[in-house]
């Protein structure tokens, strides 16, 4: 149902302007003081294509991962009664909440050479801290709940007789899942992602902790915005507003196409 | 007595910290207020020291901190962050606050500051110099080339003649600490005091002195100081017999 323009209260449209300018004149700033002559130079430089190139790489691996590692943690968390499940779900959503950088600090712990399991991951010839898997390592721990919470709450709204249904008509447990649940799923499986993706693309501080900061290899975008701060405001300024760009255009254009702009 | 407990729990910590017993304020004492003071990273222990004596000397006057990388307290203030004292670790950073028109009068060199390799603790890997960075297999951490102690540790091992890839170009000098602390990287190159507010979990391998950088830490009063007199105090305490011992004891040189 909507509301036309005139009855809704002014109060709402009040603070709903002020909400909207919120968001909208950091934009403006970065838009205002960008320096345009040099953009396309800026933006093509070799060392800024390497990182919007790995950027690009490690958050589309973490999407990835989380789809694959998310998705069944929300279908447990939904579906399955057992004790300790409301400490796992908190478990979950701890690193929304979490600073990223401590999220990092507990990753090393966890992966890191002397980590918890470091010594089994080298015997195994892995070595995560330093390298590109490390990022999209840091980038999944950070974005993943995202997902999980997205899809958990899809599941729970999901009318839960089409899946008894087929079940009566004789259906097993995996062809349900693939021909029922996940087709039914797939808005908020496409929110989640989306969400998750956007998040992993942001990513700072869990990665220059656990990953470190290396051109090509783990300095992705938001690393080297951070950097440019610190030598020329201007390559920052334009590294910011591609980052921006290429999330906007995203979150735009799914939005219309599958999230229901209606 | 009818103090808030808020109030006494305020003075209480101000106890802990070392800034009382303040001697009273004597009529001829004009420093008073709050001296706001945008310092360099490296500088968070030894100025949170000469800071209290500071206060300890002038009763009624306070010193606020803001610790940060010089070139980000130089973003801040260039965007109109309010100061009175600007320190910076290097000089380009400091002219860079210069050619804003943000400064008062000159800067002065206040401290200088020397590299050292930061190892783990006992030296696991028996670095003894520069060139044993290069050895293979070794992960080096290094401050970014954008950062000045990154600059500086490139400037070192060019006059080595050691040509290092690090693993990681961290984003300032503590995390290159904190990288080797917590046992992933097995050497990095840093200031002398990060060494030794490093803690028992890491050790220092001097850098001979035709191999090694002196940085130079200058300190500025800012435009937009609302208490000069205040911000000139400090700068002459940091300058004076006290701050340089206060300095001094945090490994920093003489200016």
């Amino acid at each position: 149902m909507r509301l036309r323009l005139e009855r809704t209260p002014l109060g709402i449209l009040a603070l709903a302007a002020a909400g909207g300018l919120f968001f909208v004149l950091p934009l403006l700033g970065l838009l205002v003081r960008a320096p345009w002559p040099a953009a396309v130079s800026e933006l093509t430089a070799p060392a800024n294509l390497v990182s919007l190139q790995l950027s690009l790489l490690t958050s589309l691996s973490a999407t990835a991962l989380a789809l694959v590692f998310g998705v069944p943690l929300a279908w447990v968390n939904a579906r399955l009664d057992f004790p300790g499940r409301n400490l796992l779900r908190a478990l979950v959503t701890l690193p929304m909440v979490l600073p990223p950088v401590v999220g990092g600090v507990a990753l090393l712990l966890a992966f890191g050479r002397r980590g918890l399991l470091g010594p089994a991951l080298a015997g195994l010839g892995i070595h995560l801290p330093f390298t590109t898997a490390g990022a999209v390592l840091a980038e999944t721990f950070v974005a993943m709940p995202f997902l999980v919470v997205t899809v958990e709450a899809g599941l729970r709204s999901l009318d839960a007789r089409f899946e008894d249904a087929a079940r009566t008509l004789g259906a097993g447990r995996w062809y349900v899942l693939r021909r029922v649940t996940l087709p039914a799923l797939l808005p908020s499986l496409l929110a989640g992602a989306v969400l998750c993706w956007a998040r992993a693309l942001g990513e700072f501080g869990a990665t220059i902790t656990f990953a470190g900061n290396f051109p090509g290899r783990t300095q992705t975008l938001p690393l080297a915005v951070y950097l440019e701060l610190e030598t020329s405001p201007d390559a920052a300024i334009m590294l910011s507003l591609a980052l921006l760009l290429v999330s906007l255009l995203v979150l735009v254009g799914l939005r219309q196409r599958w999230l229901g702009a209606a | 007595m009818s103090r808030s407990p808020a109030v006494s729990l305020l003075a209480l910590l101000a106890a802990a910290c070392g800034a009382l017993p303040a001697p009273a304020p004597t009529p001829a004492d004009l420093v008073s207020g709050t001296v706001n003071v945008f310092a360099a990273a490296s500088l968070t222990e030894a100025f949170k020291k000469a800071g209290g004596d500071f206060e300890a000397k002038h009763g009624a006057a306070r010193v606020q901190f803001n610790f940060a990388g010089s070139p980000t307290l130089v973003t801040q203030l260039t965007q109109g962050a309010q100061a009175d004292v600007f320190a910076s670790a290097d000089q380009p950073n400091m002219q860079k606050a210069l050619d804003a028109g943000l400064c008062e009068n000159r800067p002065q060199v206040f401290a200088s500051n020397r590299l050292e390799i930061v190892v783990g603790a006992g030296n696991p890997k028996h670095i003894t110099g520069l060139a044993d960075l290069a050895r293979s297999g070794l992960l080096v951490v290094l401050a970014a080339p954008a950062v000045p102690a990154g600059r500086y540790a490139g400037e070192a091992l060019q006059s080595a003649g050691v040509k290092v890839t690090p693993v990681s170009q961290e984003t300032d000098v503590k995390a290159v600490v904190s990288k080797v602390a917590l046992g992933e990287a097995d050497a990095g190159i840093v200031y002398v005091t990060d060494v030794r507010s490093g803690g028992a979990k890491v050790a220092g391998v001097p850098i001979p002195d035709p191999q090694n950088v002196v940085a130079q830490y200058p300190v500025v009063e800012l435009k937009s100081a609302t208490s000069a007199g205040s911000a000139k105090a400090f700068i002459d305490f940091l300058l004076g017999a006290q701050g340089q011992k206060d300095l001094a004891a945090f490994g920093f040189g003489p200016p």
